[in-house]
């Protein structure tokens, strides 16, 4: 089947079986080997992609599923050169050790952070309880998203 | 001029963070190339099974199928393994565990070939089973290993004093048995790797998501029957390890290779998480028991330790493991008679291995809820009993080494944590609250009326501590140096490379922040190598909390020969007289009684125009330790680091629930070099160790694994655990760079037993099994499923 999307800004259009799952699309046919494969099955939040600017876990999802929506992956968070101020936080904080749950991580904040700016501790920590980490004990990365959060609201405020 | 550190110890931003960050960081299956194929391995359900045959005739002339690799590709050694070669590569015999590969299908289509292993039919024969340790070495046991002559894997006795002495002397005797789980690493990232054929004068090359490539190509080049120089083995960036992509990637890297050599394409091997959990190695469960001898004061007189691990169906660095435990098994308790007997055995099991910690967790539990039984029957607090006991500077460890050239800091850390936790006044408060778990009665669900609690009572606080003390580095066990290769450009800029392989904790960070601070340039002046077994010198395995003292080390001498080099120049240059100081630092470098700083730049400029070398490799060896393996007697490290956990938890007593609410964790690991990435090592390690307390659990049926994947298998997420507090104690020692020691398996292996502490202050009910899931809390014993299902048929 035929289907169109938006990837990272792009519009794409793709030939492809219906039932290949998004994250063998994104890697496999685009080469955007960002978005990692931990478990296959949905707990782990590796492959957490944006579909229509939600978390999502593209093992989860089948390549006809997605006709019309807009996809961000890693790749397309920075701008350019510039990286995304969650970016930028979490090489401050330390918030990466392995590296390999740190793109689903970022995007999983960054949809928290689009729909929530000020969040509470307790709301990152449900924003990213679907997103597994071995490495970091998740501190250096709750932190780095509490800092994403008061430099958002600080640059929003009037003076 | 005495300068501060103007890099070592502050905060630095990861030198692979970029790209790590932004979906750059190519990890193994990250990799392809032209041609490439993949393969698919073949099993059978069976965790003990004599082969009779293989019949490929269903698949042998499918096309999707290219090669099928079996024993009889193996051109070289058929058997490897990490100290004892008993791991076939192929089992073309016998399988003597689940996880146990037959063959492989190698071909273009890794889904095609998935639905063809199914179609090949192996006869074979069931053999007896042996699952449990405890009857490995009982005389009518099935010999896993008929060749060993024995299921004993190995065996580590500890003599001191005299035992019958110790306890005669004692005014108290105290027997305990403690038993912890199997567990899984939970790294991330499964297991991946892709073999490239080279042209024929070059061999082979392995890119992979490899812990220890030096190791894997060991096993890579004993298979093909190669020398090592025609094996390269190059790390991708690599997804998580804590000593689990050891033994299991040497071979993956060696099955890859074969298939590779023989259809002269390159092929990769990428595991599914189920395959994962299914072949990789774990952690050692362990039975322990303890009989203690102490006196009124409370002061040890004497220690009977009796352990027996779980090696299952293959040795794999159960030797080594339970070499550590044996050196620690008394913990950090200065006992005048000790007799310490650890034994590891074969079982079908899943093997078990390296694994953060690597035999400390399983004592540390035993010792530490001992230390804090004994301090409630003599009426002392559980501080108390350890300052009695506890090593000092000069204190004699059990296998008889003297504590000097460091500072022992052992109390040091204890009264840190104390301090900062208010220990010994919550400890006392939540003792005096007697409410109790409520029993649950089998007969029937109903509570009685004096079991019913109100609400607002059904949850108590306790707080408990577990201190430590850790050999640094491999010790005994082997050779232990590393090196370090640098060269200057002639524009200032620096190239880096260690032979110890980064693991994802950030050494590579920790490496470029050592050879910065030693020129005095900025960090992003470095530009860290990849480490390719082809140019970079082997230094052992990044293994045992070595990386920073060992290859810290080897950095900083390397660093520190082209620093003199450069030193000299400009003595020649100006004529400089002896007593004129030189100083680099802020990207320059100052000379005292001299004219303006030149910039380091120049100085290499003027170098390279000179003809003066600005590249070497380096080396740093560690001192000598011995060993006495007939009596477990000698220097078993030449340095040990000291820690102290305190746990403050919650258990809800109607549910057996525990809420960690807070770990302080105190550490001296010596000089910390990187401060973000030793943060990030203990609230890792404390997340683990947690988890490793509280519920994390393999269990088995018959040899099979019933949590194959993270549905089953949980391990911590970020709603789990509560603040974690990290304190570094610095201690000074004469080794490593700047007296810098080991971090990371220390962070883990205390956490555990604070919490259990925890928990008997909370509940005044001590726990001898691992996890303390809420069943354990609540009902003494683990609630099993009768097969490998698990909730509903």
């Amino acid at each position: 089947m035929e289907v169109r999307f938006k990837l990272n800004g792009k519009e794409e259009e793709v030939t492809t079986e219906p039932y290949l799952r998004l994250i063998d699309l994104l890697r496999d046919y685009f080469n955007l080997t960002g978005t990692k494969e931990g478990c296959g099955v949905g707990e782990c939040g590796a492959c957490t992609v944006l579909i229509n600017g939600r978390a999502v876990n593209s093992c989860l999802v089948l390549a006809g599923q997605i006709e019309g929506s807009e996809i961000l992956t890693i790749e397309g968070l920075a701008n350019g050169e510039i990286l995304d101020p969650l970016q930028k936080n979490f090489l401050l904080h330390g918030a990466i050790q392995c590296g390999f749950c740190t793109p689903g991580m970022v995007l999983s904040a960054s949809a928290l952070l689009d729909k929530n700016p000020d969040p509470t501790e307790e709301e990152i920590k449900d924003a990213i309880a679907g997103n597994l980490c071995r490495c970091t004990g998740y501190k250096q990365i709750i932190n780095a998203v509490k800092e994403t959060a008061k430099e958002i609201n600080s640059a929003s405020k009037p003076f | 001029m005495n300068k501060e550190f103007s890099v070592v110890g502050k905060p630095v931003i990861r030198e692979d963070g970029i790209d790590k960050i932004t979906g750059r960081a190519k990890f193994a299956d990250d990799y392809k190339f032209p041609g490439m194929l993949h393969a698919v391995m073949l099993r059978i359900p069976s965790a003990h099974a004599k082969i009779n045959s293989i019949d490929f005739s269903a698949v042998e002339s499918d096309e999707s199928l290219v090669s099928i690799i079996t024993a009889d590709d193996v051109h070289g050694a058929k058997k490897v393994g990490m100290i004892k070669n008993d791991q076939p590569i192929f089992c073309n015999e016998k399988v003597v565990t689940p996880g146990d590969v037959l063959a492989m299908l190698v071909g273009e289509s890794e889904a095609k070939l998935h639905e063809l292993v199914k179609k090949i039919k192996v006869d074979f024969t069931p053999l007896p089973l042996l699952i449990d340790p405890r009857k490995s070495l009982e005389p009518d046991a099935v010999l896993i290993h008929p060749e060993e002559g024995s299921n004993l894997i190995f065996h580590h006795p500890l003599r001191k004093g005299n035992i019958e002495k110790g306890f005669a002397e004692s005014d108290f005797v105290l027997e305990q048995t403690y038993s912890t789980q199997l567990i899984e690493h939970s790294y991330l990232e499964p297991e991946a790797v892709v073999a490239i054929p080279l042209e024929t004068s070059l061999g082979v090359k392995v890119i992979g998501s490899i812990q220890n490539p030096f190791t894997a190509r060991r096993f890579v080049a004993e298979v093909l029957d190669f020398p090592l120089s025609k094996v390269r083995i190059q790390q991708a960036h690599l997804g998580g390890s804590f000593g689990g992509k050891d033994d299991i990637m040497c071979i993956l890297s060696a099955r890859a290779a074969i298939a590779a050599m023989k259809i002269n394409r390159p092929v990769k091997i990428r595991y599914t998480r189920e395959e994962s959990i299914l072949e990789s190695y774990k952690r050692h469960p362990y039975v322990l028991n303890y009989k203690v001898g102490y006196n009124k004061s409370g002061k040890i007189q004497a220690m009977k330790i009796d352990i027996l691990a779980d090696g299952g169906a293959y040795a794999s660095m159960s030797p080594f493991v339970t070499w550590r435990t044996v050196v620690q098994a008394t913990g950090p308790y200065e006992i005048e008679n000790v007799h310490t007997d650890v034994r590891a055995v074969y079982t079908n099991n899943p093997y078990t291995g390296a694994m953060r910690g690597f035999g400390s967790p399983q004592p540390i539990f035993a010792q530490e809820s001992l230390m804090d039984e004994i301090a409630v029957r003599l009426s002392m607090t559980p501080d108390e009993i350890r300052k009695v006991n506890g090593y000092k500077s000069g204190s004699i460890t059990a296998t008889g080494q003297k504590l000097q050239n460091h500072e022992v800091n052992l109390l040091t850390v204890l009264e840190t944590a104390e301090e900062n936790t208010d220990f010994r006044k919550k400890w006392v408060e939540n003792k005096k609250d007697k409410s109790q778990l409520i029993e649950y009665d089998f007969s029937s669900p109903i509570i009685n009326e004096t079991q019913f609690i109100s609400p607002d009572r059904l949850i108590k606080k306790g707080i408990g501590l577990a201190v430590s003390f850790r050999g640094c580095s491999l010790g005994a066990e082997g050779t232990d140096a590393a090196s370090a290769y640098i060269s200057i450009q002639n524009d200032g800029s620096v190239y880096l490379d260690c032979g110890l392989a980064e693991n994802g904790q950030g050494l590579r960070t920790t490496y470029s922040i050592i050879a910065a601070e030693v020129f005095g340039i900025s960090i992003d002046q470095i530009i860290y190598l990849e480490l390719d077994t082809g140019i970079t010198p082997d230094s052992g395995p990044t293994v045992a909390s070595r990386a920073t003292l060992m290859g810290g080390g080897a950095v900083k001498a390397t660093a520190e020969i082209l620093r003199k080099r450069l030193e000299e120049l400009m003595r020649n240059e100006w004529n400089l007289k002896s007593d004129d100081e030189i100083v680099f630092q802020n990207n320059q470098v100052l000379i005292t009684n001299h004219q303006s700083p030149i910039t380091f730049k120049d100085i290499c400029k003027l170098a390279y125009q000179r003809g003066v070398s600005l590249a070497t490799i380096g080396w740093y060896k560690s001192p000598s330790v011995g060993w006495d393996e007939h009596v477990g007697q000698g220097d078993a490290y030449f340095t040990y680091v000291y820690g102290c956990q305190v746990a403050e938890v919650r258990v809800n007593i109607a549910t057996g629930e525990i809420y960690v609410d807070k770990v302080t964790a105190v550490h001296d690991a010596g000089k910390v070099i990187n401060m973000l990435g030793a943060m990030g090592q203990v609230y890792g390690g404390v997340t683990q160790g947690a988890g490793y307390g509280i519920f994390e659990e393999v269990t088995t049926d018959k040899g099979f694994i019933r949590e194959l994947n993270f549905d089953q298998y949980t391990i911590p997420t970020s709603k789990d655990i509560g603040e974690i507090d990290p304190i570094f104690v610095e201690g000074k020692d004469i080794y490593g760079p700047w007296g810098a020691k080991s971090l990371g398996e220390p962070t883990l292996e205390l956490t555990a037993s604070a919490i259990s502490n925890a928990v008997y202050n909370a509940v005044g009910k001590r726990f001898f099994k691992l996890p303390l899931n809420l069943e354990e809390v609540l009902l003494s014993k683990k609630l099993r499923p009768e097969d490998l299902k698990r909730g509903s048929k």
